[in-house]
């Protein structure tokens, strides 16, 4: 479990990246955190993990956030980095991916084994030896996501993670979350993901939190939404062409007329 | 491909070079450290004038690259930006060591120019067995061999982190130019008034970049030490090599080999 209690973090003296937040996230829930750039997702999560300093208190399952606890912490919680470049340290993946298992004493078998169960699940067996600084975006991506799932942890925290993947990958990405049962916070503007893997949101803006509930909710309040600099998910504004389906009228039509995002481009007059 | 690009993708091609098979690569790390120091120290320790006895040492990398599999035009190629700051290093002797040592012909050979010469060798010599102790030795093998022999957690942990820096500020670098780049065409080079913000962004993007690193690394349960590193124990094989490549170093300085195997060809004449 997950508790925030008047929260707040900040990188300058004066600026708050995150403004007395409080609240709490329960065992297996999988939560979304949505929010314009630089509403504060990536600060909360380096938060929950001890990376920035912060004043209030967090907890994760009854342990403060701070000193002796951090390694208890970080052995449960894994973060996949919004900057995979960052997330991968070693030479080639496989040896990324058996860094971690091995550091928290798993043998070498056992933690050969689950590199290959991590990597067939995510379809990226091919991958398994190559060099980190050879991967395509996508690639790395996916890769840190493997990385941070082979550690099996209690908690995971992704900052976006389908930024950079082709909708194959996505798809798989999506599925995969869908299957965990461990605790989910899952920061990302792609909210057609957020609506088919969580069933709550927190909407931060400014870094305090704007709403918090229902992701059905939250994600179909497009005064809401809009007001926070975002869109409503695709497959309910019926960008995709599902809006016969469900009723709805798109906004990929704007108000005067105009073409919007998802609809049919018009050819340019000259 | 740039050049600053492709001092980037060669140090990262270190670990790709050490990842190869060989007798010299299945060494014990520590085997192939030890060998190195002595190497060096044995090396730096002949006097100035004893160019016939430092000739000898080039037996040592001349044996590694050969059974290493290494291309020597590898490691030149990648040491082509160093060696000219260690040959300059002798580069004035001449002119302040007039005085002749040895007459070939009618031509007098000054002290200056031997020194001249020794040095360099010194130079490339310790250049040549440290690219080959990091070709065929992954780095973390070399940190957990440093940790074996009881060397303080934060030196080894400096050392890789120095290490890694390095690829990830020519990587910088390397992304940093290109931007630069396609925003002045025609420049040549970096215009000398943008060097002050470039240089400085320059060394917080490495240090942005490498904190989070660390940071991942801290995620995945690192603590100074290096468990993940396959270390094996050490075999008869390492042993003896240590103790003869050691023991010949030592019997080098002592005595000159060249001179020995020339009063044996001159029937002790010398
Ligand atoms: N290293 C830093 N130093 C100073 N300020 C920072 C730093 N990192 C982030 N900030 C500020 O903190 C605020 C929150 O940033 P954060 O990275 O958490 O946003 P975010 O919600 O993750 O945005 P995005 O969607 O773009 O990833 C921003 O206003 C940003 O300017
Ligand atoms: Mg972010």
């Amino acid at each position: 479990m997950i508790r925030f209690e008047q929260v707040s973090c900040e990188y300058e003296k004066g600026k708050k990246a995150l403004d007395a937040l409080n609240f709490e996230i329960t065992e297996g829930e999988s939560v979304g955190l949505i929010g314009a750039n630089g509403a504060g997702k990536s600060t909360l999560m380096k938060a929950l993990l001890g990376l920035l300093p912060h004043t209030g208190k967090i907890t994760v399952d009854g342990l403060m956030v701070s000193g002796t606890n951090l390694k208890e912490i970080r052995k449960k919680t894994g973060l996949v980095l919004q900057n995979s470049d960052n997330q991968m340290f070693m030479p080639t993946v496989y040896e990324d991916m058996m860094f971690g298992l091995l550091n928290y004493g798993m043998s070498r078998e056992e933690a050969d084994k689950r590199v290959d169960e991590v990597l067939g699940q995510l379809g990226i067996k091919e991958l398994k030896n190559q060099y980190n600084h050879k991967m395509s975006g996508g690639e790395k991506r996916m890769a840190a996501i493997a990385v941070v799932l082979a550690m099996n942890p209690e908690t995971i925290l992704m900052d976006e993670p389908t930024s950079a993947l082709d909708p194959c990958n996505r798809r798989i990405v999506i599925r995969t979350i869908c299957s965990l049962t461990q605790t989910r916070l899952i920061a990302s503007h792609d909210l057609d993901l957020i609506l088919d893997t969580c069933s709550r949101v927190i909407l931060l803006s400014g870094g305090k939190i704007a709403a918090d509930g229902p992701a059905q909710e939250i994600l179909r309040d497009r005064e809401l939404l809009e007001a926070n600099r975002m869109e409503l998910p695709l497959c309910l504004s019926g960008g995709y062409g599902t809006a016969h389906m469900n009723g709805l009228r798109g906004h990929s039509q704007f108000e005067d007329g105009t073409a919007g995002a998802g609809s049919e481009v018009s050819p340019i007059s000259p | 491909m740039d050049k600053t690009d492709h001092a980037a993708y060669g140090f990262r091609e270190m670990d790709e070079l050490a990842a190869r098979q060989s007798p010299v690569h299945s060494l014990h790390p520590l085997a192939k450290l030890i060998t190195t120091f002595v190497y060096i120290f044995v090396t730096v320790s002949f006097h100035r004038y004893d160019l016939s006895g430092l000739i000898v040492m080039v037996l040592y990398p001349a044996l590694m690259f050969t059974v290493s599999g290494i291309p020597v035009s590898t490691c030149f190629y990648k040491l082509r930006f160093v060696l000219p700051l260690v040959l300059a290093v002798g580069l004035f002797n001449p002119f302040f060591d007039r005085e002749p040592l040895l007459t070939i012909g009618s031509l007098g050979i000054s002290g200056g120019m031997i020194s001249m010469t020794t040095l360099m060798l010194k130079g490339i010599f310790c250049l040549t067995a440290s690219f080959l102790l990091a070709a065929t030795t992954p780095m973390d093998s070399v940190c957990a061999a440093l940790r074996k022999i009881r060397v303080p957690g934060m030196i080894v942990t400096l050392l890789l982190l120095t290490y890694r820096y390095i690829s990830v500020m020519l990587e910088e670098l390397s992304v940093m130019t290109t931007a630069y780049k396609l925003r002045a065409p025609g420049q040549k080079g970096i215009r000398y008034n943008a060097w002050g913000s470039f240089l400085g962004q320059l060394l917080l993007r490495t240090m942005d970049r490498g904190q989070e690193l660390f940071e991942s690394m801290q995620l995945r349960g690192f603590q100074g030490e290096f468990w993940y590193a396959d270390v094996k124990k050490a075999r008869m094989t390492d042993y003896l090599f240590t103790v003869v490549t050691v023991t010949l170093f030592v019997l080098c300085r002592r005595f000159s080999i060249a001179v020995l195997t020339g009063s044996l060809v001159t029937g002790g004449a010398v």
